[in-house]
């Protein structure tokens, strides 16, 4: 099949080229939206409809009104935890950046075996799930867990220390399972970064770090700040890692939704909530739409 | 970015200190936890005493664990059944067709990864409240098939976009129709891009949490909402066990798909 496919393409295509190829080619306007139908229909009916009927639930109960939106900021507690998610998100971004940095650094830089393991190192936690990765830090971090146990014995400290369940924990853990996140953006800004300019930069006469902070470093920012904006989007929305490694003094927004739904039953104010977390999510994004350059995954190249 | 210089300077040490640093701060928590699930003690030890599959065995051998394991397996191959039909055609029709408000649709497909996981669940958590299908198979499946679909579509364009469209052309010119030059010449040659689609649907959809958190009704849960709810109430070796096989499983899915990623990449490269 292939092999007959590539002999026609280069005898009989040749003769042709050039009659009617771009309408051959293209499918007609129905056939393509027939094409689409399916997942259109499914998005509508699972994903649109159901965001409509957040927003109706926390608008109206059942009729018209704010209530559930003043509630936020009524309670002391709520506005706490707000405010707290937004902090932590953006330490989580912060730190992220910080370690990711040198890595998407290697990454840009090695070749060979040692830029595949890299590589490698960075893709295969993305995959493994945030689940079982959030598992692993409440073992590590638990009343007699590892790193407890090895605080102990190298004698730093007399008790096992609370590590779970504190905003320290959240704040680790999310940067280990956000890392990637930071690391992939950056790594395409370092990597298309002509290897020309630094060595022109050594030619000058500039040393390594002068390199870096005036050639580097400046070039390098656009992945930076789209690291910085995908790991505090969706620290924002983040529920695993907070609800396994937090306690009650770390509610964040998304472990505040879970508790109203399934202890308070407060459907509609979780509504309200969620809501507003969709609107600062969408607001975001097309705030930094020209950083994230979402629009530009889907066209494949 | 090539290498200026090979000589090492302080500067660069440090940088490769830390960049290798990082990368074992990645992948310490999963590594530790395998020796772990194979000790001999009742509660999670490292280094671990002994060596016994005892755990993976309690696994393999309670109903508990093995219903949602199944439930499980059942919605993420439905998943990835329906994600890799709908997003092939979507594809099909964004990469080759005429489509009015192109960029719309493209924004409307890649918004589940826009829009935070949590604010899904729960919007999906009152819609199946309300059709009372909490629990039900099919609640997991269509709601992991929107999660999972924008993954395909970006995966299979991708395929199509580097597949030479001369060859449907001359499909055509030898008379062949719309559907069998698809199934006889452009699925033949792009099957890979579509393959490793179809496993990361399979891998969103098993690894899934946040969605099964809320969909799952007191019996019929799925296996990492399984685990969830174990997390904080023992600290049973089994959990080591399962979590160990869950990586297992999904580093070894995520490898199948690169690897056919790269096959399908080598495939439709252009001659």
């Amino acid at each position: 099949m292939t092999l007959a496919a590539a002999v026609l393409r280069r005898g009989l295509l040749r003769r042709m080229n050039g009659r009617g190829r771009a309408s051959e080619r293209r499918l007609g306007a129905l056939a393509s939206w027939l094409l689409l139908s399916p997942l259109l229909v499914l998005f509508l009916a699972v994903f649109l409809f159901p965001m409509l009927g957040m927003l109706e639930r926390s608008l109206f109960d059942p009729e018209l009104t704010a209530r559930h939106y003043e509630q936020m900021v009524a309670r002391d507690l709520y506005v706490r935890v707000i405010w707290r998610t937004i902090v932590v998100s953006a330490i989580v971004a912060a730190v992220s950046l910080i370690l990711g940095y040198p890595v998407a650094y290697l990454m840009a830089r090695m070749k060979g075996w040692q830029a595949a393991l890299i590589g490698a190192c960075v893709l295969i936690p993305l995959w493994t799930s945030v689940l079982v990765r959030s598992y692993a830090w409440t073992v590590l971090l638990s009343r007699f867990g590892l790193v407890n146990t090895w605080l102990m014995e190298l004698g730093l400290i007399e008790q096992p220390l609370r590590l779970l369940y504190t905003e320290g924990a959240v704040i680790l853990a999310m940067v280990h399972v956000l890392l990637p996140f930071m690391i992939l953006p950056l790594y395409a800004a370092l990597r298309a970064i002509p290897a020309d300019l630094p060595r022109s930069a050594a030619i000058l006469g500039a040393g390594g770090f002068a390199t870096f902070r005036h050639v580097v470093l400046p070039l390098s920012l656009p992945g930076v700040s789209a690291g910085l904006v995908l790991v505090f989007l969706i620290s924002l929305g983040f529920f695993i890692t907070p609800a396994l490694v937090g306690g009650p003094q770390s509610l964040m927004v998304a472990t505040l939704i879970a508790r109203e739904i399934s202890m308070t039953f407060n459907w509609g104010f979780a509504a309200a909530l969620a809501a507003t977390l969709l609107l600062a999510a969408l607001a975001i994004v097309f705030a930094f739409n020209r950083v994230l350059r979402l629009d530009r995954i889907g066209d494949g190249h | 970015m090539a290498r200026r210089h090979r000589w090492i300077t302080p500067g660069r040490l440090l940088l490769l200190a830390a960049g290798y640093a990082v990368v074992t701060f990645l992948l310490l928590p999963s590594l530790l936890i395998m020796p772990m699930s194979v000790g001999e003690r009742e509660f999670l030890e490292f280094p671990p005493t002994g060596f016994t599959l005892r755990w993976y065995h309690d696994y393999l051998s309670d109903p508990d664990w093995i219903d949602p394991t199944v439930f499980s397996l059942q919605i993420a191959l439905l998943v990835a059944l329906l994600a890799t039909t709908l997003g092939t055609m979507a594809a099909v029709a964004l990469v080759r067709g005429r489509v009015a408000g192109r960029s719309l649709i493209h924004l409307l497909i890649l918004s589940p990864i826009i829009a935070p996981n949590i604010v899904i669940a729960i919007a999906m958590f009152f819609f199946f409240a309300e059709l009372h299908m909490i629990g039900s198979l099919w609640a997991f499946v269509l709601g992991h098939t929107v999660l999972a679909l924008p993954y395909v579509v970006l995966t299979v364009s991708a395929a199509l976009y580097r597949y030479d469209s001369d060859l449907d052309l001359a499909a055509f010119s030898l008379g062949a129709g719309r559907l069998q030059t698809f199934f006889r010449v452009t699925l033949p040659l792009t099957w890979p891009g579509v393959l490793s689609g179809a496993l990361l649907a399979f891998i969103i959809s098993f690894d899934e949490t946040t969605i099964a958190f809320f969909v799952s009704g007191p019996r019929d849960k799925t296996l990492p909402r399984r685990l969830f709810e174990n997390v904080e109430e023992t600290v049973s070796p089994t959990i080591a066990a399962v979590a160990t096989l869950l990586i297992f499983l999904t580093v070894a899915l995520t490898v199948l798909a690169l690897l056919f990623r790269r096959l399908g990449e080598r495939r439709t490269a252009r001659r």
